[in-house]
């Protein structure tokens, strides 16, 4: 699954948890929190969506490494990466 | 049409989940009414068979009271008694009560619903009279009074019955038999507007009336989370994301307990006089996607773990979300919370949710110096509020409340 495979799966995760998310105005770079207005609440039930959708159990610890698209991309991927390797 | 929350003044059918010559047990899910904040599925609050279907399906808004189905009360003699959903009362969440004709005993019925006590705030009406109007069958709220402020007396009910020895059933049937209303299929983005504007709607009446009629005092306490996020955060190591906890679940399982200590914060204002409940039954605010909010009642929240506080909160949020709440989740709340973390609020005032006794805020924990053992700290520091009814209680059992709540949050394995 390369990267581009992935953003778009993030992103339709995301959709799932905030319903009018309009994926064309959404900022990459930007915390997910401040710009859909999720609460944490939200934001484990976007975890739980990621584990269903990629098989990948974010540990606790590392949750704060997917504030914004772009980090759960790269977050993802290495995760992916990790477990075809191992 | 039932009341399904104190705001309410009308709903739609949209769905019947079961069909005329069923057995219907009690609690179980008979019909899926659309108010003005969700999609609740209506419990039923009798065992018995449905008898008949009064009104379908539709887009037609009834107004609360309107009789929606005939139910025979379980072991009823035929032909069958008439039950219908309850009686127009002012303003109140309340729970369904019945208008049962004579086959059934009035105090069959009222047995079947132990809830319909709870019903909120009623007609003025000595309770001498009410009980006469409703062996009578009549609804004290439609009955004109001539005692003192407009009081309805025992004579009153006494005239209005000479006057019409009709039950009440029989005056609010028009509105079940109006022709239905001409059908145009609102397209969803004008629907999803028109159901924005009616929250809205519900919000003001209920807020306005809160205002109007509860002389709130406030009380802040500040509490050091220190302790409960660093278990928290040990607790949720190593667990599957499906399974972890957030810390507002913490806030609602410590305010459950601490109103077991202090219960004259927990219940109903009704018939001027606060209505303790046993059970301590958590409405938790949600605010929804768009505006607007609902806070449906997580049951009996000091009784349940951490674990299934969680479970059953998330699925609060996603259903009240979908606008699919049950009918009992609408109107059980004994008390509500609301927590406006994560967005930097330090404290929330609410405002009381009639005819509740009281609203216990929460806002977000922030890292603040404190002093802890003669050294100044940084610690997670939340703000925890109550609003209280100064009718029900005073500032003193308010304060050993907040302290409660504290205290046990300093404790988190215990709770």
């Amino acid at each position: 699954m390369n990267q581009d495979d992935i953003r778009v799966r993030v992103i339709k995760t995301l959709s799932g948890i905030v319903p009018e998310l309009d994926p064309g105005s959404l900022k990459p770079a930007k915390s997910l929190r401040d710009q859909l207005d999720i609460d944490s609440m939200d934001f484990l039930n976007f975890l739980i969506a990621l584990h269903e959708e990629f098989g990948v159990d974010v540990p606790e610890a590392d949750a704060g490494k997917l504030g914004t698209v772009n980090a759960c991309v790269d977050y993802l991927a290495q995760a992916l990466q990790q477990r075809v390797q191992a | 049409m039932p009341r399904l929350g104190a705001d309410m003044t009308a709903g739609k059918v949209v769905k019947w989940l079961k069909q005329p010559g069923e057995q219907i047990k009690r609690g179980e899910v008979i019909a899926i009414v659309e108010t003005d904040k969700a999609n609740v599925d209506v419990e039923s609050f009798i065992a018995g068979v449905l008898e008949r279907i009064l009104v379908e399906p539709g887009d037609e808004r009834l107004p609360v009271g309107t009789p929606l189905a005939l139910i025979r009360a379980e072991g009823a003699a035929e032909p069958a008694a008439q039950v219908v959903t309850p009686a127009p009362i002012p303003t109140g969440v309340v729970a369904p009560a019945a208008v049962p004709t004579a086959a059934v005993p009035a105090a069959a019925i009222r047995a079947a619903m132990p809830g319909a006590a709870a019903a909120g705030e009623r007609a003025r009406i000595s309770p001498a009279a009410r009980k006469r109007a409703l062996e009578l069958r009549l609804d004290p709220a439609a009955l004109t009074g001539t005692g003192p402020e407009g009081r309805v007396t025992l004579a009153d009910v006494e005239r209005a019955a000479q006057a019409a020895p009709v039950a009440p059933a029989a005056q609010v049937a028009p509105a079940m038999q109006a022709p239905p209303a001409a059908r145009t299929e609102p397209s969803p983005a004008d629907a999803a507007a028109a159901r924005q504007l009616r929250m809205r709607e519900a919000i003001a009446s209920s807020m306005s009336r809160s205002k109007r009629e509860i002389p709130h005092y406030y009380l802040a306490c500040t509490i050091d989370m220190g302790r409960a996020m660093a278990w928290l955060a040990e607790r949720n190591t190593g667990r599957a994301v499906t399974d972890r906890l957030i810390y507002a679940v913490l806030l609602i399982k410590a305010t459950a307990l601490a109103l077991r200590e202090v219960p004259e914060l927990n219940g109903f204002w009704i018939d001027n006089r606060a209505q303790q409940s046993a059970a301590i039954h958590a409405g938790i605010a949600i605010s929804l996607r768009g505006g607007g909010l609902v806070a449906p009642a997580l049951h009996n929240a000091d009784q349940k773990s951490l674990d299934e506080l969680m479970s059953g909160f998330q699925d609060l949020v996603k259903r009240a979300r979908a606008w699919s709440l049950k009918s009992s989740e609408m109107t059980d709340p004994t008390v509500t919370i609301t927590s406006l973390g994560e967005r930097g609020v330090e404290s929330v005032f609410g405002i009381i949710t009639p005819p509740q006794l009281a609203l216990v805020g929460f806002g977000t924990p922030l890292e603040r110096p404190w002093v802890l053992g003669g050294q100044v700290v940084p610690r997670p520091l939340l703000t925890a509020t109550l609003s209280g009814d100064h009718r029900a209680t005073d500032g003193h059992r308010g304060a050993l409340f907040l302290a409660a709540v504290d205290r046990l949050l300093q404790q988190p394995e215990e709770l």
